[in-house]
């Protein structure tokens, strides 16, 4: 199993009343919250998190893109990315992932991960996404056009980063007469495409697809949720004619140790109930879901099941629906490696740090989670483990 | 209102119509092809016709659809199909938006234009509301100036089918997300109008402030503008009689 470390960079100094006060983290949030001083120190602070993954052996170090929130800091996470390349070593570099709909020339996108790739010896992973729709509030991008911008903007992206240029690329949204990538990718073909999703069918089907294969990560979902996206991916792959690889497959999961069950449970709770009642609190339902930003019907599925039901969420009922992993070294190994038996997935996204989890409590669940849990994780054949809970 | 179709280039666009005697186009707003005491007063003395706008109502967003001038082709293709032109047309929120741009492409489409509380052109001052942002109940809530009035939509509205619902947001959302209601060229051409125009506004509406009514008086030629005081967006609602009336004079007017 690859195992990673992700980090979301949140307003970690956030007062949860000002959420409470203005409903949201997200969009509405008055920037008046955000402290200037406490803002660079929390990046510095982030920054040293990241790199010392690279030192604990974690496989890969793992960002992602959100607007105008105090959920996380990283509007452009080529920025940070970009700091890692020089401040690692080792580990894989994952942006997990840029939202190309809501840019408006994906050849500057192509150019960015490109030069990343340099940078970093060949260590950047290009996640894409779709953005959630807050980001089509926040940046004025019309949800409607939200799929096949995707689409679009990831195919500009591939032929720019793969095929020898000049070209012209003729779209429906992306016109450019001369597409002629310098510098090209060191990776070769290109560097590996990531897609990090919710759950969305739609999204499987296409990751899953046997011309891209790409490796499809579930995140924040109840396990009954996760396990049926891996069962969609498999089942479109069968579809397609091929078996897919475990390294097709990465789970995310917030995840705490401490030396005991309680001891973990103690520590996290407070963070965890804050940072999923309050950091991933939408101003409204319209907002998390604007129109056209997905069928009606996925709108409809999703309005009646997933964001109500998560509205005040305890420590207890997380842990039960196995949206998090918190416990013992012990507990949290055994139960990573019964998942992915059930899941199959090949890549393990820890989510060592939320929210307000301050720097110690961070650093220490890091060092224990390197040192007695990781190990066994890396040792685990997924491929053979899955085929024998399969059986 | 009776359901019918009218054959757009070998498409079967869904309409409803009401009444008899001369034609009044219908162009439907935000929410859709909806009934409403304006239409019921004007179909007294008129046919009034409302086709079932692409992105709207049971209609999905169609791939060609990608903003406001396709609508208003779309609109220009729909004259041709109910003949008879130059048309009188009625056009309300979005609707009126799009006869504008409509009127703008093709001056010798209407004989008159009557637009309530239209679109498309972008408010002097901060909307500093987002129908989009918030439930279709506030949505609805704040196209009103009498709550009770509102309640009592709301209430009326209560079985409309989700996905119609969801529908009609989407439509608005492909013409309107950004610039939010708005094609910032509009004011620019609005010179090409021909048709006689009437324009009818709530002093309160937040959906279209009334602060555009003087950007669509000042473009176009001896447009009139009548204005009424504690009234929301949901014209046809709140005014709905007074306005049909309004219009059903100005139209007598125009074609004498």
């Amino acid at each position: 199993m690859n195992v990673h470390f992700f980090h979301l960079m949140p307003y970690a100094d956030i007062d949860m009343a000002q959420i409470d006060k203005h409903q949201s983290a997200w969009v509405t949030l008055p920037n008046s919250n955000f402290d200037p001083a406490n803002g660079r120190l929390l990046y510095e602070r982030y920054l040293r998190e990241l790199e010392l993954a690279d030192e604990l052996g974690f496989d890969g170090v793992c960002v992602n893109e959100h607007h105008q929130t105090a959920y996380g800091l990283m509007p452009a996470p080529n920025i940070i990315a970009a700091a890692l390349a020089r401040s690692t070593k080792r580990a894989k570099i994952c942006v997990l992932g840029r939202a190309l709909p809501l840019i408006n020339n994906p050849i500057m996108l192509a150019e960015e991960f490109a030069m990343l790739d340099h940078l970093s010896g060949g260590r950047i992973v290009a996640g894409f996404v779709r953005g959630i729709g807050t980001e089509y509030f926040s940046n004025a991008s019309n949800p409607t056009f939200s799929h096949e911008r995707l689409y679009e903007a990831h195919d500009l992206i591939l032929r720019a980063w793969t095929q020898t240029g000049p070209f012209s690329y003729r779209g429906k949204h992306y016109q450019f007469d001369y597409v002629n990538l310098w510098p090209r990718p060191l990776q070769a073909p290109h560097p590996p495409v990531w897609i990090p999703s919710q759950g969305s069918m739609e999204t499987v089907v296409w990751a899953a697809a046997k011309q891209r294969r790409y490796t499809y990560l579930q995140t924040f979902s109840p396990y009954p949720q996760a396990l049926s996206a891996f069962r969609a991916y498999r089942e479109v792959a069968a579809k397609e004619g091929y078996e897919p690889q475990p390294s097709q497959m990465g789970w995310a999961v917030p995840t705490y140790v401490a030396d005991t069950d309680a001891e973990a449970k103690r520590d996290l709770a407070v963070h965890i109930e804050d940072f999923f009642n309050r950091l991933i609190r939408f101003p409204s339902l319209e907002m998390r879901m604007p129109p056209g930003y997905s069928s009606i019907r996925s709108t409809k599925q999703l309005m009646a099941a997933k964001f109500r039901a998560r509205e005040n969420a305890t420590i207890d009922k997380l842990m039960e629906q196995g949206i998090i992993l918190c416990g013992s070294p012990k507990t949290v190994r055994d139960r990573i490696l019964r998942n992915q038996g059930e899941m199959g997935f090949g890549h393990l996204l820890a989510m060592l740090q939320i929210g307000t989890q301050p720097a110690a409590q961070t650093e220490r669940s890091m060092r224990l989670f390197a040192s007695e849990v990781m190990p066994a994780l890396k040792a685990h054949d997924d491929t053979i483990a899955y085929r024998a809970a399969a059986e | 209102m009776r359901e019918t179709t009218i054959d757009v280039r070998g498409a079967s666009v869904r309409a409803f119509e009401a009444g008899s005697g001369p034609l009044v186009l219908y162009l439907h707003g935000a929410d859709g092809p909806r009934d409403n005491p304006l239409l019921h007063a004007l179909a007294a003395s008129h046919r009034v016709l409302m086709p079932e706008m692409p992105g709207f109502g049971r209609a999905p967003l169609p791939d060609w659809m990608m903003s406001v001038a396709d609508a208003a082709l779309f609109g220009l293709d729909l004259v041709d199909a109910v003949g008879g032109r130059p048309l009188d047309v009625v056009g309300y929120c979005v609707g009126g938006w799009i006869a504008a741009e409509m009127a703008i492409r093709d001056p010798h489409a209407f004989a008159t234009m009557s637009l309530i509380a239209p679109m498309g052109v972008q408010s002097p001052s901060d909307l500093g509301f987002d129908p989009f942002a918030v439930s279709p109940d506030e949505a609805l809530r704040a196209q009103f100036h009498d709550a009770a009035k509102a309640e009592a939509e709301i209430a009326a509205r209560a079985d409309e089918e989700i996905d119609i619902l969801l529908q009609n947001r989407t439509g608005l959302a492909r013409l309107g997300w950004t610039p939010r209601f708005a094609n910032l060229q509009l004011p620019h051409w609005l010179h090409r109008v021909r048709a006689r125009t009437l324009l009818l506004w709530g002093d309160n509406d937040r959906y279209a402030p009334a602060d555009c009514s003087a950007i669509f008086a000042r473009e176009i030629a001896g447009a009139q503008v009548e204005s009424y005081a504690a009234c929301g967006h949901a014209l046809p609602w709140e005014r709905g009689a007074d306005a049909a009336g309004r219009i059903t004079s100005f139209l007598a007017g125009a074609r004498r």
